[in-house]
């Protein structure tokens, strides 16, 4: 089942993450999407993650495709203008892809390119708009086309934030995406199920499927640099401390055993789960299998 | 306001190989106030070239060297001086640079790096920030430049990406949409957030011919090159 139909009929979907690499070697993609597809119901297909140059999103996708992984295409408005963002777009519908996801992206000087031209000709709002325009059969000059796309578009939101600008900013401009047309949410990584849902609460009224985002820690270190580091990141001083006391040959499994049980909790709140390994791709089945899923 | 920097003194130096004279051009506006090209850098740098060996046929400080008619008329009492010199170091903005380089047949090095435009073409003072992109936003931002203040010029609201209410550029950079946000909840706006802009039309952000017939344009282009030969 899609991913589409699998939120559209109301059921409890999976998402996971595929990053691409640096370089042309596409072993561990393949193994990754060969080991996942049968597990989660679509993957989405990193853009440049932290502006940092890799092979492209639009390929990878297909390679996850053609693995029998239904990918998830990321796309960030930092790298194209309009023109090009239509026609990898255009492209995406002709290899069979049928999710996007929109995104602003990182400023380049975040990545390993700090000198490189930063574009947001579109943002991830009015990318969501130009979407629907190609999915009702134009460009976005309403400019027509020659045959037409039928994009599952979403998008992302964070769920806590540290001041309340950002937070209502936050609201304000899921609002403006899903009246742009997103037809899924992903959040932002999720640590503290009661935040979770008084965001839920929050953001009923816009009857879009929410996938709340989990990212598995793998040290206490990890948590502690995301707490820094990663806007809308929280990680309670309560799971620092279970990571930190686990002995050194059970912390991974006291990681995946943390996001396993949080995963419990965010599931009767929401529509699905985004489960960002960074890295531990291959743990995630382990993942679900401790959720129950 | 205009801010330039000056370019280390080595690759100033670089520029002027084989050369063995040079007139130096400041500027009154902004590049005196950045501290790059008023009247005391054009006088530390006319030592530090003489120290180097080179001769400096003269100086001049004008205000503002972004204005092509006062750069023609600034020069005019210096023609002999300009004429003996193989070429004129240029200590201002960019923009500056290249309207001395316009107006004078003379080659013209740079002497600053631009970093910041800020929108402006000459005096401006405060923080305030333009860049001209021809479709003014500032009404449902309630007075402050998405285009500017955000580091990405988003139209649509925030990135994910500040924290603390900083961007995630610089802990020294504040959210422009932050800000926004504040001002639009103080002036009871904050409905404005529900408004879609559309992406910026990028043909706008160049000036349309009708708008440089102004009588101002119309003098900059009828005056002549400054002849020193």
């Amino acid at each position: 089942m899609s991913l589409q139909s699998k939120l559209e009929s109301g059921k409890f979907a999976i998402t996971c993450e595929v990053g691409p690499l640096k370089g042309t070697d596409i072993t561990e993609i393949e193994e990754n999407a060969g080991l996942l597809k049968d597990r989660v119901d679509a993957a989405n297909v990193t853009d440049q993650q932290s502006s940092v140059m890799r092979l492209g999103s639009l390929v990878t996708s297909y390679i996850c495709l053609q693995k029998g992984l239904e990918p998830i295409y990321q796309m960030t408005c930092r790298d194209r203008n309009r023109i090009a963002l239509q026609s990898d777009l255009l492209s995406a519908w002709v290899l069979g892809i049928k999710n996007v996801l929109s995104i602003t992206g990182d400023l380049p000087q975040l990545g390993d390119h700090p000198e490189a031209k930063p574009v947001y000709d579109l943002d991830s709002v009015t990318l969501l708009q130009t979407i629907g325009k190609l999915n009702s059969g134009t460009d976005i000059n309403g400019n027509e086309l020659q045959g037409k796309p039928s994009f599952f578009p979403g998008a992302v939101v964070k769920v806590e934030s540290d001041t309340e600008a950002s937070m209502e900013l936050q609201i304000a401009k899921l609002e403006r995406k899903v009246a742009a047309g997103a037809r899924f949410i992903q959040t932002q990584a999720v640590y503290d199920a009661g935040s979770f849902a008084k965001f839920m609460k929050r953001v009923e009224k816009l009857k879009v499927p929410i996938l709340a985002g989990v990212i598995p820690l793998k040290s206490a270190g990890m948590a502690k640099f995301m707490n820094k580091n990663v806007s809308g990141v929280f990680v309670p001083d309560e799971l620092i401390q279970k990571m930190t006391d686990a002995p050194k040959e059970d912390r991974e499994q006291t990681g995946i055993q943390i996001c396993a049980d949080l995963i419990k909790q965010l599931k009767p709140l929401c529509q699905g789960v985004h489960i960002m390994a960074i890295g531990w791709e291959k743990r995630v089945p382990a993942i679900i299998q401790a959720a129950g899923l | 306001m205009i801010l330039s920097e000056q370019k280390p003194f080595e690759e100033i130096l670089g520029y002027l190989e084989g050369e063995k004279s040079v007139f130096i051009l400041g500027c009154n506006g902004c590049a005196q106030s950045s501290g790059s090209g008023g009247p005391v850098q054009v006088e530390e740098m006319k030592q530090k070239l003489e120290e180097a060996g080179k001769k400096v046929t003269g100086t001049k400080v004008i205000d503002f060297l972004c204005e092509k008619a006062l750069v023609k008329s600034g020069l005019r009492s210096r023609v002999d001086e300009v004429a003996a010199a193989d070429s004129i170091l240029v200590m201002t903005c960019g923009i500056g640079i290249q309207a001395v380089a316009a107006s004078v047949n003379k080659v013209v090095h740079p002497a600053c790096n631009t970093v910041n435009l800020g929108g402006s073409r000459g005096e401006w003072p405060g923080s305030e920030r333009c860049q001209e992109c021809g479709q003014c936003l500032l009404d449902y931002t309630g007075g402050i430049c998405p285009i500017t203040a955000c580091t990405k010029s988003l139209v649509s609201g925030a990135c994910g990406g500040a924290s603390n209410g900083k961007c995630e550029l610089s802990p020294d950079r504040d959210c422009g949409w932050e800000l926004i946000y504040n001002r639009l909840k103080a002036k009871n706006q904050l409905d404005k957030l529900k408004i879609f802009i559309n992406p910026l039309d990028h043909n706008k952000l160049m000036a349309r011919p009708e708008m440089m017939s102004t009588s101002r344009y119309a003098l900059e282009q009828s005056d002549q090159e400054v002849k020193v030969e």
